[in-house]
């Protein structure tokens, strides 16, 4: 099914046009690169698809309701969540704090219910934890919910990311660079976790990502764009061939690869 | 779950017994009537200090103002009493939910703005605030204003005091206090993970004014005079100075810092012009050592009662078996 579909999306920062006409459709269940040089527009994209951009013109189309425009929490709410391509955790907040935050626009008590610790308060408490230690335990984590993010070693500090967007319950999840930093062991653990948590949390994936054997290794689709537009898109042997590709950015490293 | 009520029964019963003696000392003249003045000064600023730390510390948002929203307290608070003759619960809160009101209308506005720009925009609606109280006649002007009943007693301050601690503890642990948190800690992410930042800081903002209005209005009904000067840049810097001492985010870190830093130079007057000299030391000493405050991010009570549980609790496992 149709979950997002992204057309002529464009954004002009002065007289600068950072991506234009951008075009993405992306199914149920779907897991796509979104490759290019440094300075491409790849997460100016990101950042129009959660809000934190209003885009000049075009239109985000996401499980059948228009969303160009609106507050990056108000986007959460529809369902993307996303990850940073520097990490962005809350540091001084627990592993648990971290990932209960995410539950936030779900909780139905008010301050009031906060205040006098009102029955409603407690049963809803008692499920955030309870849920939240579920992801944490799939994630391995659940035995450093107590210890401050900032504490955690950096593959840990990338997986509590996931953590807490998944914890957000989306239905399309947005990673940012996600193998950034990471050696060549982490990187291949972190493939086959991409892979796993798309079929356990059944949600689609879209990610940047510069690691090649990363994006040619997990991804189904590969989009590449230059200078904010789409040069390229297709299969990872129809990208890896692709003489325009070739020229704007990969070079030889994929066709060794 | 349990935990919560636990924590909540332990403060409230610890608040009880410290009230007893407190009350029986200044009965028996133990605490004369200047110990006294000084014991209801220390609850005043202790929930001026707290509110400020769901403002500073917990949302991380350093404002410069507090005392303008006090003198709202203390003059709308006053003035309920004076004009309208209500009785002194009612005086104090509609003394809160004015300063409350105004801090709303000012958060607003100053709210997407960020650190030092927060900090000089809130620091010059303070001095606003003064000004124009400075300036309404009705108000006593600069001359200050006089006649407000004394109505303040030990026992209100003091049960407000615990009060204010609990609901601001409550609020910080509970889902509107993460946001609050996650706000301080990184606004892009936060609202990333569906915090609506602004909301939060502004919820942070009134519900802190809230408190320093009715700290506000107890301090006018105790004092029977006030006058704007008493509610100026200094006494914001003041209860910024036992937030940052306390520790930014831990309540208890506040209360401690409070009661000491207010102490310190009635203590001190032995030394006479040495006073001002020795506080400014103290306070440059105890940043130089510990510039994560007292208590850093952490509670004292709860910790070590936590700490208790669990050694008692393995002490009956221990003799179960």
């Amino acid at each position: 099914m149709q979950l997002l579909k992204v057309n002529d999306l464009t954004i002009k920062f002065g007289g600068l046009t950072a991506v234009s006409d951008f075009a993405l459709n992306l199914s149920d269940h779907d897991l796509v690169g979104l490759i290019g040089p440094n300075g491409a527009g790849k997460t100016t994209i990101f950042n129009m698809l959660t809000g934190v951009y209003a885009p000049t013109s075009g239109t985000i189309e996401f499980n059948g309701e228009f969303i160009q425009g609106i507050k990056p929490y108000d986007i959460t709410k529809k369902r993307i969540a996303r990850t940073f391509q520097n990490i962005r955790l809350f540091k001084d907040l627990t592993v648990l704090d971290n990932v209960k935050i995410s539950f936030n626009y779900n909780v139905k008590y008010n301050l009031f219910h906060s205040i006098l610790r009102l029955p409603k308060f407690i049963r809803e408490e008692a499920e955030i934890e309870k849920k939240a230690l579920e992801i944490l335990k799939v994630f391995n984590l659940d035995g450093k919910r107590d210890e401050l993010a900032c504490n955690l070693p950096y593959g840990e500090q990338r997986r509590l990311e996931i953590a807490r967007a998944l914890a957000a319950e989306p239905k399309l999840l947005l990673l940012d660079e996600p193998a950034a930093g990471m050696n060549p062991q982490e990187t291949h653990e972190l493939m086959g976790l991409i892979n796993w948590v798309r079929d356990e949390f059944k949600i689609a994936i879209l990610l940047i990502e510069h690691d090649m054997k990363l994006v040619m290794g997990v991804c189904e689709r590969i989009i590449v764009v230059d200078y904010g537009k789409v040069i390229a898109q297709g299969s990872p042997d129809e990208i890896k061939n692709n003489p325009k590709v070739i020229e704007a950015y990969l070079g030889e490293e994929v066709t060794d690869a | 779950m349990k935990k919560e009520f636990r924590n909540t029964i332990i403060l409230l019963v610890i608040g009880v017994i410290l009230f007893l003696i407190l009350s029986f000392l200044m009965d028996t003249e133990i605490l004369n009537r200047y110990y006294g003045r000084i014991v209801i000064l220390i609850c005043i600023n202790v929930i001026l200090a707290v509110s400020l730390n769901l403002i500073i510390g917990i949302t991380g948002q350093l404002t410069l103002g507090h005392a303008g929203f006090m003198s709202i307290g203390a003059y709308a608070a006053a003035m309920a009493t004076i004009q309208l003759n209500v009785t002194f619960p009612v005086a104090l809160l509609l003394g809160g939910v004015a300063a409350g009101l105004i801090g709303y209308l000012i958060g607003l506005p100053t709210l997407s703005l960020k650190g030092d720009y927060l900090a000089i925009t809130t620091l010059g609606f303070g001095e606003i605030i003064r000004v124009v109280i400075t300036n309404i006649d009705q108000l006593g002007g600069g001359r200050g204003l006089s006649g407000i009943p004394p109505k303040t007693t030990f026992a209100w301050v003091f049960f407000i005091m615990v009060f204010t601690i609990l609901i601001i503890y409550n609020i910080a642990r509970s889902s509107q206090g993460r946001a609050m948190m996650s706000v301080r800690e990184d606004e892009i992410a936060a609202e990333a993970m569906g915090i609506n930042t602004t909301k939060y800081k502004i919820m942070a903002f009134v519900i802190g004014s809230f408190f320093a209005g009715i700290a506000g209005g107890l301090f006018s009904h105790y004092l029977m005079y006030i006058k704007p000067e008493q509610f100026g840049f200094l006494k914001s810097v003041d209860l910024v100075t036992y937030v940052v001492m306390g520790g930014m985010g831990s309540l208890t870190g506040s209360v401690l810092s409070t009661g000491i830093l207010t102490i310190l130079p009635e203590f001190l007057r032995f030394m006479n012009d040495y006073r001002m000299i020795i506080y400014p030391i103290a306070l440059i000493v105890i940043m130089r050592f510990r510039p994560q405050g007292l208590m850093g991010t952490k509670e004292l009570s709860m910790k070590i009662f936590d700490k208790f549980s669990k050694g008692s609790d393995e002490d009956a496992a221990f003799k179960g078996k």
